[in-house]
Parts: structure tokens; C-alpha cells; sequence
């Protein structure tokens, strides 16, 4: 498996650390609201952006091979479905 | 050892099958919090406010920043500085302890106030709340551990580096201990908003 490899510059890395701190930053002041359940929501979804940050940059998975991203997804629909499942139960018993 | 043929597409595929697993894992430990999040909203929320904010978020940045040094220690052995890779991940070591250092002092003030897993005020309060601070010694445990385990392996790879056995052209085993530095920092990505903010 030869192929050019990828490096990513300090600068690009420092920036997506500087996208992660902002995003802390945000989580924390959107959760000082009385929002109700849309504070989860909203928690949630700036994890899940964090997440794919890191996911993508830190851990270089922008540049794999397809292949990869293939199994990442395999994994997260599959969590994503016992958590489906799970509620589906909870909620409508 | 020497004349091994290496592989690093392999490694790191095999890698990332293993960290698929850690998802798993802590996924459960996440499914089973939501659950019980539906079923004693007002233990959860009276549990959460006793959590110390500073402390959690404090501990968020130390390990965002644990990191990017880690992540900045891969490039910089692909591009053959050696000194600063070794300067980056006893960064990202220190960061490990400066995390660790938190979550003692942490623990410690729970402990003072008796709230511990079976602790005699635990076991008289509402069962929501018991419910609470075990999931919450559970999930911050078990990612504890990880960031002990995380902090050996770090320490094994930069040994390894100072020795030249990792370098600019044989570096999976740091780039596959850094993937494993980033899952703990994943996790508590989650960790921190669900027990720390939301509540």
C-alpha cells in the first residue's frame, strides 16, 4: 500500500483546536438558558461537531482511504440504532 | 524484529476496529444514562447541579489540548524532528496528569460530602440520585482508566522514539497510540456536556 502520505501542518491543527475551544465555549454559555429539552439538543449537536473535528483532523481521518469511513459509519449506525431501539422501548412502553 | 515487514495500513485499520469497540462500550454506559435521565429528570438535575463546572470544563481544555499535541507530535516525527516530537508528548503527558491531578481533587471533594458510590447518604436519598452519582463514577471511571492506560502508552511510544526505533518512516505505533489518545478525548466530549452542563 504505497501511497503519498498526508501531513497535516501545525497551523491547520492549531486552527481546528481553536474551532474545539470555541465550541466549548459555546456549549457552555447555550446551557446556561432555561432552554428545556432543546438544551440537550443543542449540547448534542455542538458534541457531535466536536466530535467530527477530531474524528476528521486529529485523527486524520479526512485523508484514509475510503474504506475507513466506510467501517467508522458501520459503527455509528449500528449505536445508532440500539439507541433508536432502546428509546423506542422507553418512551412508548 | 528489525527485517519485519510493516504494514501501517493494516495497523491502523486494525486500530481503528478496536477504537470502534471503545465506541461501543462507552456508547452503552450513554444509552444507559439517557435512560435513567428519562426516567428521574429531577434527581438527575438536583445530582447535576452538585457537579463543579469549573473543574469539568477546565478539564475539557486540558485534554483538547493534550491533543493537539498529541496530534502535532505525529506530524512532527513524519517530518523527522525528533526533539520536538519528544517535547510534544510529554506535553500531552502532562496534560494527562494535570487531568488526572483535577478529577482527584474532584473525586476528593464528592468523597468529603459523602456522596460515593454506597455511601449511607446515597443509600437514605431518593433512588434517582444514587442512580446519578453511580453513573456518573461509572462513566468518569472507566474514562479515567483510559486516560491512565493512554498515559502509559504514550510514555512506552516517546521511549521509543528517544531510541530512534520510531521515526520519520516507521511511526504507526505513535500514530496508533495518538488515535487512542484522541478516543479519550472523544469521550469526553460527551462526558462533559451530558453530566456537567445539561442537567
Amino acid at each position: 500500500m504505497e501511497h503519498t502520505e498526508h501531513i497535516l501542518s501545525y497551523g491547520k491543527l492549531t486552527a481546528v483546536w481553536v474551532a474545539l475551544l470555541v465550541l466549548t465555549a459555546a456549549t457552555i454559555m447555550v446551557t446556561r438558558f432555561e432552554l428545556g429539552v432543546w438544551k440537550v439538543w443543542a449540547a448534542l449537536a455542538i458534541a457531535s461537531v466536536k466530535s467530527g473535528l477530531v474524528i476528521a483532523f486529529f485523527m486524520h481521518m479526512k485523508y484514509e482511504p475510503r474504506l475507513f469511513r466506510i467501517i467508522l459509519f458501520v459503527a455509528l449506525f449500528t449505536l445508532a440504532g440500539f439507541i433508536g431501539g432502546t428509546f423506542f422501548d422507553v418512551l412508548y412502553r | 524484529m528489525s527485517h519485519a515487514e510493516k504494514d501501517s495500513f493494516g495497523a491502523k485499520l486494525g486500530m481503528w476496529l478496536f477504537l470502534f469497540t471503545e465506541m461501543l462500550l462507552f456508547g452503552g454506559v450513554f444509552i444507559l444514562y439517557s435512560v435513567y435521565l428519562t426516567r428521574y429528570p429531577k434527581e438527575f438535575g438536583l445530582g447535576g447541579h452538585q457537579l463543579d463546572l469549573v473543574f469539568g470544563a477546565t478539564n475539557t481544555v486540558v485534554l483538547l489540548t493534550s491533543s493537539l499535541f498529541a496530534a502535532m507530535s505525529v506530524t512532527a516525527i513524519k517530518r523527522g524532528a525528533k526533539q520536538l516530537t519528544l517535547g510534544l508528548l510529554s506535553g500531552t503527558i502532562g496534560c494527562a496528569l494535570i487531568f488526572l491531578f483535577i478529577k482527584y481533587l474532584e473525586w476528593s471533594a464528592k468523597f468529603h460530602h459523602g456522596i460515593y458510590p454506597n455511601s449511607p447518604k446515597l443509600i437514605a436519598g431518593p433512588p434517582g440520585e444514587s442512580i446519578f452519582f453511580s453513573l456518573y463514577y461509572l462513566s468518569t471511571g472507566l474514562h479515567g482508566i483510559h486516560v491512565i492506560i493512554g498515559g502509559i502508552l504514550m510514555t512506552w511510544t516517546a521511549v521509543m522514539v528517544q531510541k530512534g526505533i520510531l521515526n520519520s518512516a516507521d511511526n504507526v505505533t505513535l500514530e496508533n497510540v495518538t488515535l487512542y489518545w484522541h478516543l479519550v478525548d472523544l469521550v469526553w466530549i460527551f462526558i462533559f456536556p451530558l453530566y456537567y452542563l445539561i442537567l
